[in-house]
């Protein structure tokens, strides 16, 4: 690991005028960014830890109106097993447990969640050339090992995936991210928070420096409580990164019909990848295999493998009817 | 200027209270078995991906390579060499002897603090969340049914297959 500066504010005030300096990184659970420090991925030259600023309630789970607010400083853990989380979001509940071990989920935070950085093996590998880590160096992945990676959204300059299982909840949940700066605070609908790579890979969100992510907001989500489901596909039946996931949660009348859905699916693009239209088209449909397939082609179009990750789309395509067959059944809970 | 700063902290290992004066980068881990003299909590991948050096931080389960030692300033560690009373040990560490479940033994410092985390969480039911609730412990001997059938025995768990919990 580099050597770097530590500095551990004790009010937020504080922390975002240590977060204003070139080079400094907050750090919470640490769980991703220590490991990229010690590969040499990162170097920040100041660490600024934020742990202290749980006491500021950072790290509150509330109500917020009819929904939610979730402190960036709260655990994974603790926000999977919240009473009004596993009520509430069973789906979000669900995704997160998905995700890591029990004892990453101890440190993780849900703000450290939302900046996880991607997978790729070239990325992680110094010794490559890599358009996320080194800007204009090449992207070797493209033809190269690329089993894990993405299949829509990509450019030529990158084909990394976003890791969080947690993520593709919140996509599918409407949430939004409320980020503060030294001079002021603004809020972040999820889907404009994460970004597709085009010509700059090299940058994951649309945080601004010096921004540090504070909650995280959920509309109220009750309609969609009892017919969720999260189905994530793996190489391995626990602790082990998506090929694909799919978090789907409808809103269904007494017959069946669909009153609404949503949909967003997780380790096949840069960002949670979802697309409102095909949503938009279940709308009065009968749930069920057609309609559910219907939406899936819509969802995958203009897909593109890169070779490894060919089987990804057909997967993608099973996983997002899966996963809606069963939060029409009742899943998540 | 010191170029590189030792920063001063204060950690509550097993029930001492112990000072040292860290550099920024010095993991909790890494602090644990050279400074501290705990050698108990292995290093295995130093990447978050074994769970080796699993130990309990003010209760909970975490991986104490991925969390420097200056941020846990201040608050309790409990390691495998913490959890027996005296010479009587922990009920974990005898069921795990009496169900066999270690081979080389590496990975078991963390088996067993994972085990002891997972007991204070509370979510485990069922055999099957065991299983899933100990995946962040891997095992290349490959002592898993031996460990969840352990885990489950001071749990109390019913483990299918057999006649009783």
């Amino acid at each position: 690991m580099n050597p770097f500066a530590y500095t551990q504010p004790q009010d937020i005030g504080s922390a975002l005028v240590a977060l204003a300096a070139p080079g400094a990184r907050p750090v919470a659970g640490g769980t991703n960014l220590l490991d990229l420090m010690k590969a040499g991925v990162m170097a920040p030259s100041g660490l600024v830890d934020i742990n202290a600023l749980a006491g500021a309630g950072l790290d509150a789970i509330a109500e917020d109106g009819a929904g939610l607010s979730l402190g960036a400083l709260a655990r994974n853990a603790d926000t999977a097993y919240h009473p009004l989380v596993r009520e509430r979001y069973p789906l979000l509940s669900a995704a997160i447990l998905a995700g890591a071990s029990p004892q990453l989920r101890n440190m993780a935070t849900n703000g450290g969640n939302l900046l996880q950085r991607t997978r790729c093996v070239y990325f992680y590998d110094t010794g490559a050339p890599c358009n996320k880590r080194d800007p204009g160096t090449g992207c070797p992945a493209k033809a190269g090992i690329n089993r894990q990676l993405a299949i829509l959204g990509t450019s030529e300059r990158c084909i990394a995936t976003h890791p969080s299982d947690m993520c593709v909840a919140l996509r599918a949940l409407d949430a939004t991210v409320h980020v503060r700066a030294a001079n002021g605070a603004r809020a972040i609908p999820f889907a404009d928070f994460h970004r597709l790579p085009g010509d700059t890979p090299d940058v994951d969100n649309t945080l601004e420096p010096g921004e540090l992510v504070t909650h995280i907001t959920l509309p109220d989500g009750r309609r969609f409580a009892r017919h969720s489901a999260y189905v994530k596909v793996r190489d391995r039946l626990s602790y082990a990164f998506a090929l694909v996931s799919v978090a789907a949660a409808l809103d269904l009348a007494e017959d069946g019909t669909i009153r609404a859905a949503r949909i967003a699916l997780g380790g096949v693009a840069h960002k949670p990848w979802r697309v409102e239209d095909a949503e938009e088209r279940l709308v009065g449909h009968r749930a069920g295999e057609l309609a559910f397939a219907a939406a899936a082609d819509r969802i995958l179009h203009g897909a593109r493998g890169r070779g490894q990750n060919d089987f990804k789309i057909p997967l993608a395509h099973n996983a997002i009817v899966q996963a809606l067959t069963n939060a029409m059944r009742g899943g998540a809970r | 200027m010191d170029a590189c700063p030792h920063y001063p902290i204060r950690l509550h290992i097993n029930g001492e209270e112990r000072a040292f004066a860290v550099e920024s980068w010095v993991t909790l881990l890494d602090l644990l078995r050279e400074r501290a003299g705990l050698t108990g909590t292995k290093k295995g991948c130093d990447h978050g991906q074994c769970g080796a050096c699993t130990v309990l931080l003010d209760g909970r389960r975490i991986n104490a390579c991925l969390t420097l030692a200056v941020m846990q300033n201040g608050h309790a560690v409990t390691t495998i060499e913490g959890l027996a009373d005296g010479d009587r040990l922990h009920p974990l560490q005898q069921a795990f002897i009496d169900h066999d479940a270690f081979q080389c033994g590496y990975c078991t410092p963390g088996q067993i603090c994972s085990a002891a985390g997972l007991a204070a969480e509370g979510q485990a039911k069922t055999f099957d969340d065991v299983r899933e609730l100990m995946s962040g412990n891997l095992c290349r001997c490959g002592a898993y049914p031996q460990i969840a059938r352990a885990v489950c025995a001071v749990q109390g768990i019913a483990v299918p297959g057999t006649e009783s919990a």
